[in-house]
C-alpha cells in the first residue's frame, strides 16, 4: 500500500441525473506513468478534477497522495502538479516572470524560485528568451515549458489533462521525453490523452467509456486480454 | 502570505501591461470629466440669436442692449424682415430669434402691453426651453427697470441653494465619478476574473493551494486601489479645475466612495461568477449595469419626471443614492447623520450581493 500515491474506490461524481463518472476504482503507483484514455466526454476531466480537488466526489472515496480528496484538499493541492489541455502560462508575463509567479504560489521561497528557474531555463536551453512574454514564444515551446512550471515545486504526482492536443509529433514526442525524465525522478505522472498511439508510452492504462472504468492494465495485458493489436482495437471493441 | 504576494503582483503586471486598460484606466476618468465639465452642459453662454427690431425706438435698442450684455447672448443676425427669420435658422447657427414688435416703446408706456416675439429651434427642444427662459427672464428684468410697468404685488425672488450659479459641472462631476468607479470596479474585475476562465489558468489556480478566497482578494486589490486613485483624481479635478465646493467632511467623503467601490467590486465578482468568457462579462457588465446606471441614477436625466416603474428601479441602484451622498456632503456640508438613510442602503444592497456572490461561487465550485 506505501507506494501506492493513487487509491480510488468507486469513485463517483453525479451532476443531478447524470453520472459523469461511474463507480470508478484504481491505484497508481509511485514513479509510475498513468494513461487515462478514453473518448471526450468519457468522464476523464471529471474524474481528474476530482483527483485534483477542486471537485467533490458524490461518493466512493480516493486518496491522493496520501491525502483525503475531499477532506484534506490543502495538503492535497501542496503535493500535486497540473497541467490542462488549455494553456496554462500567462501570455502578458515573460517566462522568468511565469516561474515566479508559480512558484510563489506553491510557496517556494526566493532561493528556491532563482535555484528552480535556473535549472529549468538550463534544462530546456532557453536562456536566450528568459525575458521574451510568452505570447511571442512558440508553442511546442510553451507546452514543454508549462509542463516544466507544473512540476517546478517536485509534486508528487501530476496531472496533465491532454498536454499534447493540437501539437504535432516531433514535439509531442519531445514532450514526452519530458515526462520520462520526470518519472525517473520519482514524479508520477497521470496522463490522460485521446490520442491511443501514446497509450504505448504509458506503464499502465485505463480505459474510460461513459464514466466507467472499462479496462486496466499495461499495453500488453490489454492488447492480450482483448485480442488486438492495437489500443485504436482495444478502445472500439470496449466502446461497442 | 508569500504566495498571495505573488498573486498580486502578477495583477499588477497583468494591467500595466495591457494598453486598453490603462487607458480606460487613466485617460478615461480624465477625458470624461472634462467632457462632461467643459463641453456637455446645460447652462447657456452667449447663445447666438438673431433680432428682428420692428420698432427701432428708445425703447427697444434699450432692450437689445440689455440682451446682448447678460452674457447669455450673442446677438449675431441683424434681421431687417420676417422672410429672413427662417433662412437665419437653416443657414446660421442661431438658437433663437426674437421679433420686438412695431411700436414698441410707444406701445409700452401707452397701452401699457407691447408685443415681443420668441422663436426658437425646436429640433432641440431642450436648449430650446432653456434659452427662452433665459430670455423671458432678461426681458421681463427690463420692463421692470423701465418703471413703465408696476412691478406686481407678488415678487418671486428665488435662490439656488448650495450651487447659487447654477452650474451643471456640480452634478455632472459626482456622476462620472459614479460612472468611472463602476466601470473600474465591476467592469474590469469581471473581465480579468472572466479572463482567467477563458484562458484556462483558472483552473491551474483552483488546482494549486491558493484558497479561493485568496484568488478572489488578490484580483480585486488591484482593482480596489486603483479605484480609490481615480476616486481621488476626480475629485480633485473637480476641487481645482472646475472649483465645486466642498463643505463636507474628506474622511466621511473617502469612507463613502470606499463602501461603493467595495459594491461594486462585489457586483464585478457576481457578474464573473455567471460569465464563462470576456465578452460575455463585458456585455453583462455594459448592458446591465452602466447603461441602467447611466440613464437611471438621476446623473443625466432627472428621475423625478420618470415614469414611476422606473423610479423604483433606479431606487435599487446603489449608484443614484450613491450620487445623493456625493452631492450632500460636497455641496451641502451633510455628516453621517444626513446620509445615514443612503449610507445603509448601500451596505445593504452589497451585503445581498456579497451573499449571493459567494452562493453563486460555491455551486460552481461543488
Amino acid at each position: 500500500m506505501d507506494n501506492k500515491v493513487i487509491v480510488a474506490k468507486d469513485l463517483t461524481k453525479k451532476f443531478g441525473n447524470f453520472t459523469a463518472v461511474d463507480h470508478i476504482t484504481f491505484d497508481v503507483k509511485q514513479g509510475e506513468i498513468f494513461g487515462f484514455l478514453g473518448a471526450n466526454g468519457a468522464g476523464k476531466t471529471t474524474a481528474i478534477k476530482m483527483l485534483t480537488g477542486i471537485l467533490s466526489s458524490t461518493s466512493g472515496i480516493a486518496k491522493v497522495a496520501g491525502y483525503d480528496i475531499n477532506k484534506e484538499r490543502n495538503e492535497l493541492k501542496k503535493n500535486i502538479g497540473y497541467m490542462s489541455q488549455k494553456f496554462s502560462l500567462y501570455e502578458d508575463l515573460t517566462l522568468k516572470e511565469n516561474i515566479r509567479f508559480y512558484g510563489g504560489i506553491y510557496g517556494l521561497t526566493k532561493k528556491q524560485i532563482v535555484t528552480k528557474t535556473g535549472e529549468l531555463i538550463e534544462r530546456l536551453r532557453l536562456s536566450h528568451i528568459e525575458n521574451t512574454l510568452i505570447s511571442e514564444i512558440p508553442l511546442g515551446w510553451k507546452q514543454k515549458i508549462a509542463f516544466s512550471v507544473a512540476i517546478l515545486h517536485h509534486p508528487k504526482i501530476v496531472f496533465l489533462d491532454e498536454p499534447t492536443s493540437g501539437v504535432d509529433p516531433i514535439t509531442r514526442r519531445q514532450f514526452w521525453n519530458l515526462i520520462y525524465e520526470a518519472a525517473e525522478d520519482g514524479i508520477t505522472v497521470f496522463v490522460t490523452t485521446h490520442y491511443m498511439d501514446e497509450a504505448e508510452y504509458c506503464d499502465r492504462i485505463s480505459m474510460m467509456v461513459q464514466g466507467k472504468m472499462k479496462a486496466i492494465g499495461s499495453l500488453h495485458e490489454l492488447l492480450e486480454k482483448y485480442n488486438a493489436k492495437d489500443m485504436d482495437e482495444v478502445f472500439l471493441k470496449l466502446a461497442r | 502570505m508569500k504566495s498571495f504576494r505573488a498573486f498580486v503582483i502578477k495583477e499588477f503586471k497583468h494591467i500595466f501591461r495591457d494598453v486598453r486598460t490603462l487607458v480606460i484606466l487613466f485617460g478615461m476618468p480624465i477625458v470624461l470629466v472634462v467632457l462632461f465639465g467643459f463641453a456637455i452642459t446645460t447652462e447657456i453662454n452667449n447663445a447666438k440669436i438673431a433680432v428682428l427690431d420692428l420698432a427701432h425706438d428708445n425703447y427697444s435698442h434699450r432692450l437689445l442692449d440689455k440682451i446682448s450684455s447678460s452674457g447669455y447672448f450673442n446677438i449675431a443676425d441683424d434681421l431687417q424682415s420676417y422672410s429672413e427669420i427662417e433662412k437665419s435658422f437653416s443657414q446660421g447657427d442661431i438658437k433663437l430669434a426674437v421679433v420686438i414688435g412695431e411700436n414698441f416703446g410707444k406701445k409700452m408706456i401707452n397701452e401699457k402691453d407691447a408685443d415681443i416675439q420668441i422663436i426658437t429651434d425646436a429640433s432641440d427642444p431642450n436648449t430650446a426651453n432653456i434659452v427662452s427662459g433665459y430670455l423671458t427672464a432678461v426681458i421681463q428684468a427690463f420692463t421692470l427697470e423701465t418703471g413703465v410697468v408696476k412691478p406686481p404685488k407678488v415678487t418671486v425672488k428665488s435662490q439656488m441653494l448650495y450651487n447659487p450659479e447654477n452650474k451643471s459641472v456640480f452634478m455632472f462631476v459626482p456622476g462620472v465619478m459614479t460612472i468611472i468607479l463602476m466601470l473600474v470596479s465591476a467592469m474590469m474585475t469581471s473581465i480579468t476574473i472572466a479572463k482567467e476562465k477563458e484562458l484556462g489558468t483558472m483552473e491551474i489556480l483552483l488546482v494549486s493551494p491558493l484558497k479561493p478566497y485568496v484568488i478572489i482578494i488578490g484580483k480585486i486589490i488591484p482593482y480596489l486601489f486603483l479605484s480609490l486613485i481615480n476616486a481621488i483624481t476626480i475629485l480633485l479635478l473637480g476641487l481645482f479645475v472646475f472649483q465645486i465646493p466642498m463643505h463636507g467632511d474628506y474622511l466621511l467623503l473617502l469612507s463613502e466612495v470606499f463602501l461603493f467601490i467595495v459594491s461594486s467590486l462585489i457586483l464585478g465578482l457576481l457578474i464573473s461568477a455567471i460569465s464563462d468568457t470576456q465578452q460575455a462579462a463585458m456585455l453583462i457588465s455594459m448592458l446591465g449595469l452602466m447603461l441602467p446606471t447611466i440613464l437611471l441614477s438621476g446623473f443625466i436625466f432627472p428621475i423625478s419626471s420618470m415614469p414611476e416603474i422606473l423610479q423604483y428601479l433606479s431606487d435599487t441602484l446603489p449608484a443614484k443614492w450613491f450620487i445623493i451622498i456625493i452631492k450632500s456632503i460636497m455641496l451641502k456640508g451633510a455628516g453621517i447623520k444626513v446620509i445615514a438613510f443612503e449610507t445603509a442602503f448601500i451596505a445593504i444592497i452589497t451585503l445581498i450581493l456579497g451573499i449571493l456572490t459567494v452562493k453563486k461561487f460555491k455551486i460552481r465550485l461543488e
